[in-house]
């Protein structure tokens, strides 16, 4: 056999790992969450009750679901006229001036701050600050979790869509200039119908991280198992139940908490796929 | 050719006046706008970066490198007398290093060879699958990689929280970024390059080792940068695998400590409140100094 | 044939200075009048400044950054640096070097742009009627009829740049702007667009920026060679080409530089 041989079964082999991963991964997710599904069934996600006292175990996991889905959709309302601003200042306003890296480098950095950061500085710093405008009395909650989230997920809201943005050809623009349109009108009615896909996708997967951030989530939730009642009333979430109990749990409460994570895999995988999906049609 | 319109008469251009300043001023306004939430996006990293400091750099001293944090007593203590802690965070240093270390050895090598797979037989429909396999990997929350890698290596091979499990997580993480990333320089290749080898009758080992890999270098760097600077920070799924440990550790069956996990531990203390801002303030400089290098790195190649 | 200075204009270009930075100048203290009912060419080597003079006639060209312009071009009697952009560019509509229909629009929507842009509401028989005159003034009404309402993509490319004519016609300009309309055209579909702007200077005043000269020497009245920057010569077209002043026109013309 000779070198080049050797090399591409060496690659190809590789390329295994990936599956193995993969499927290993939820194969893993599913053999753990059985026994909780065995004994709770569908009810699983229908059902409220999270209850770990010995004897009288239930666990149903729509608490953790509502409150996931609740902080990341407040978070996607508040980062995507945020994103989509800076979008705007980056790749088209200012395009290719001093200004406009500056910022796209500070939305860069925002990617880069550990979420644990995020989790600090929304505890000590603006929890405290919503208490003290009188929005809620202990500053935690959906609304304080939200409100984080939709920083962290702003780069990711961003990057594409400012490549989208900027991929909208200038003879279009100046099309719609010599027809005496204004600005604001050469953004609605051009750029926007034609970057629409890239800018979609861009803000599903940005949800789709929503969906998966853990700490700073949990710094800031509340960590209550009811049922949030508002948005400035405490709750949990699918990935800060599983932070906050995995270290103690074991049997039935072990194996609700693996379902809950195939869960949020199954709901973060869906969402990203659709993302992808978008900007698989737009490549073609 | 005659010309009827029918809006002679009525010229086109007098229409418009009345619309004029409604327009132009609604132009305006909207970037006004524009230039308002874009200035409010970017003073959230200002305002973070900014209170880590003023809040961190007091605590940062020769100590904070050298020795392990205290126990939450003698922190107390400390508090009451009104002195900076002593102590400081090398268990988490050096276990942040070694279990980045040891997930680079794992998730370089492969995310660089699978990369090459994918940039060799990009039309093929199997890599096709293994590309959109691996950014639905990207996509996976961390907290569910730290799930799966408990049951997996925790319980399986090492039998406790060990360095192995958090490296395995941290491996996992980074294998889609080093992947895309190598899939992505190898494509800003011209192909004449490659077609010059091959035609010279290279061996197509050496075409990757001699050619592809040394043109593609800096695009691997920075990939690979970024990747780190994206794993450093992470804490999640370290909870789940690493756990923590008081002191310094590099045996790799048993829990270590991480700049991240000391700083949670930090947050659940209310004697170490003063740790958690240096602490922070040290892995943040770390990771934004890596993206930094990622980006300078990047720009000298362009 | 009158002599170039009886005949009636319509813009009249004073001074006019470009400079995209501070000691750059593309065009320079270029003066002249562009004559109604007339399609003036403007030659030159790439680089003399054809396009940014074109450009500056409806101040297209301030969509560059960094751009500063003195001396003025009046239409009529007014000066366009002080008209507003959206009326000015109304008055003078332009055609670019490429096709370039908007993609996410339909035939219909792309000739009535215009007037979507703007925000001027008319009414539907109002809408048919300009969509039809206009598509007919270029010719185009037969070929796209049964199909206004399909996105445009599915045109050659001389029907995608006869669209956009039209897009610019809709709104009755008084000028029509054209920046090499046919430089990304076959000849056959260069030849059509040349006959329907013969056709259209009946209605409208045309200038047109080419470095094809044989196209200049068959469509245009008037013609200008820019060089450097400068309007070196401007004068009846069949001059130009027979008997031109400078002798940098003539190296030009007979094809000894550009």
């Amino acid at each position: 056999m000779n070198s080049d041989k050797i090399l591409k079964y060496i690659l190809f082999t590789a390329s295994l790992l990936i599956l193995l991963i993969s499927g290993g991964m939820v194969f893993s997710l599913v053999r753990g969450a059985m026994p909780s599904f065995h004994e709770f069934g569908w009810k699983f996600i229908i059902s409220s009750e999270w209850d770990p006292t010995q004897g009288r175990e239930q666990y149903g996991a729509l608490l953790f679901i509502v409150g996931t889905l609740l902080t990341s959709v407040l978070a996607l309302l508040i980062a995507v006229p945020l994103a989509f601003s800076t979008s705007l200042f980056v790749a088209e306003y200012f395009k290719n001036t001093r200004i406009a890296s500056v910022v796209s480098t500070m939305v860069d950095l925002l990617a880069g701050i550990p979420s644990i950061i995020f989790g600090l500085w929304g505890f000590y710093i603006l929890r405290p600050f919503i208490v003290s405008i009188g929005l809620s009395d202990q500053g935690y909650g959906i609304f304080t979790s939200g409100l984080i989230l939709a920083f962290m997920i702003i780069p990711y809201a961003t990057s594409l869509s400012n490549t989208s943005i900027s991929m909208v050809s200038n003879e279009l623009k100046e099309a719609a200039y010599s027809l005496g349109a204004t600005r604001l009108e050469v953004i609605w009615n051009v750029i926007l119908p034609n970057a629409r896909s890239g800018i979609t996708a861009s803000y599903i997967l940005a949800f789709g991280r929503a969906l998966g951030e853990t700490l700073a989530v949990t710094m800031l939730i509340g960590n209550s198992n009811r049922m949030p009642t508002g948005l400035f009333s405490t709750g949990n979430t699918m990935s800060s139940v599983i932070a906050n109990q995995f270290g103690e749990a074991s049997g039935l409460q072990l194996s609700s908490l693996i379902e809950i994570g195939l869960l949020l895999f199954v709901m973060t995988t869906i969402i990203n796929a659709v993302g992808k999906f978008i900007i698989k049609k737009l490549n073609r | 050719m005659n010309q009827t319109n029918i809006l002679a008469g009525k010229k086109v251009t007098e229409l418009i006046p009345d619309l004029f300043s409604g327009r132009k001023l609604k132009d305006r306004l909207f970037l006004i706008g524009i230039v308002i939430f874009s200035l409010l996006t970017i003073s959230m990293v200002v305002l973070i970066i900014g209170s880590m400091i003023l809040k961190g750099y007091h605590q940062i001293n020769w100590a904070f490198f050298t020795q392990s944090p205290p126990d939450t007593f003698q922190a107390m203590m400390a508090k009451m007398s009104g002195k900076t802690i002593p102590g400081g965070i090398i268990n988490g240093i050096t276990g942040s290093l070694y279990l980045v270390g040891i997930a680079s050895l794992i998730a370089i090598p492969f995310g660089v060879l699978i990369g090459i797979y994918l940039y060799e037989n990009s039309k093929k429909k199997y890599a096709g699958f293994i590309r959109d396999i691996t950014d639905v990997l990207q996509g996976v929350p961390s907290i569910v990689i730290g799930l799966i890698v408990y049951l997996w290596v925790v319980v399986e091979i090492t039998h406790g929280y060990s360095v192995l499990a958090g490296s395995v997580a941290l491996a996992i993480m980074m294998l889609p970024l080093i992947i895309r990333s190598t899939e992505e320089s190898l494509k800003m290749i011209p192909d004449t390059l490659k077609e010059a080898a091959i035609a010279l009758g290279t061996p197509y080992y050496k075409v990757v080792m001699r050619v592809l890999i040394p043109s593609s270098f800096s695009g691997l760097m920075t990939g690979i940068l970024l990747a780190i600077s994206r794993i450093l920070g992470e804490t999640a799924p370290l909870m789940l695998t690493t756990l923590g440990n008081p002191a310094i550790n590099w045996n790799i069956a048993k829990p270590v400590s991480a700049v991240p996990l000391l700083i949670w531990q930090f947050y659940n203390d209310p004697n170490m409140v003063d740790l958690i801002w240096s602490s922070s303030l040290f892995l943040m400089g770390f990771v934004l100094l890596l993206n930094i290098l990622s980006k300078w790195i990047a720009a000298r190649q362009k | 044939m009158n002599d170039i200075n009886t005949q009636p204009s319509i813009l009249t270009i004073e001074n006019l200075s470009i400079a995209y930075d501070k000691d750059k100048l593309a065009v320079k203290n270029v003066s002249a009048t562009i004559k109604k009912n007339a399609i003036t060419a403007i030659m030159g080597p790439s680089g003399c400044g054809k396009t940014t003079l074109l450009r500056a006639m409806n101040r297209m060209h301030e969509l560059y950054p960094n751009i500063s312009t003195t001396g003025q071009i009046r239409l009529y009697d007014e000066n366009i640096y002080d008209m507003s952009t959206i009326k000015l560019r109304r008055k003078i509509g332009m055609v670019f070097q490429r096709p370039n229909p908007f993609p996410t629009l339909s035939i219909y929507d792309n000739v009535i742009a215009g007037y979507k842009l703007n925000g001027i509401k008319l009414k539907r028989s109002e809408r048919d009627e300009i969509v039809e005159t206009s598509l007919k003034n270029v010719t185009l009404w037969d070929e796209v009829k049964n199909s206004l309402h399909k996105k445009g993509n599915f045109l050659s490319g001389g029907q995608q740049q006869r669209l956009c004519i039209a897009r610019a016609l809709a709104f009755k300009p008084d000028v029509i702007l054209l920046d090499e309309p046919t430089s990304a055209l076959d000849p056959i579909a260069t030849a059509k667009i040349e006959d329907l702007l013969i056709d259209l200077k009946e209605n409208y005043s045309i200038v047109l920026v080419t470095h094809n000269m044989s196209q200049a020497a068959r469509i245009s009245d008037n013609a200008m060679y820019m060089y450097m920057g400068e309007l070196i010569e401007y004068d009846e077209t069949t001059k130009i080409f027979t008997n031109p002043k400078e002798t940098s026109t003539q190296n030009y013309i007979t094809g000894r530089f550009g």
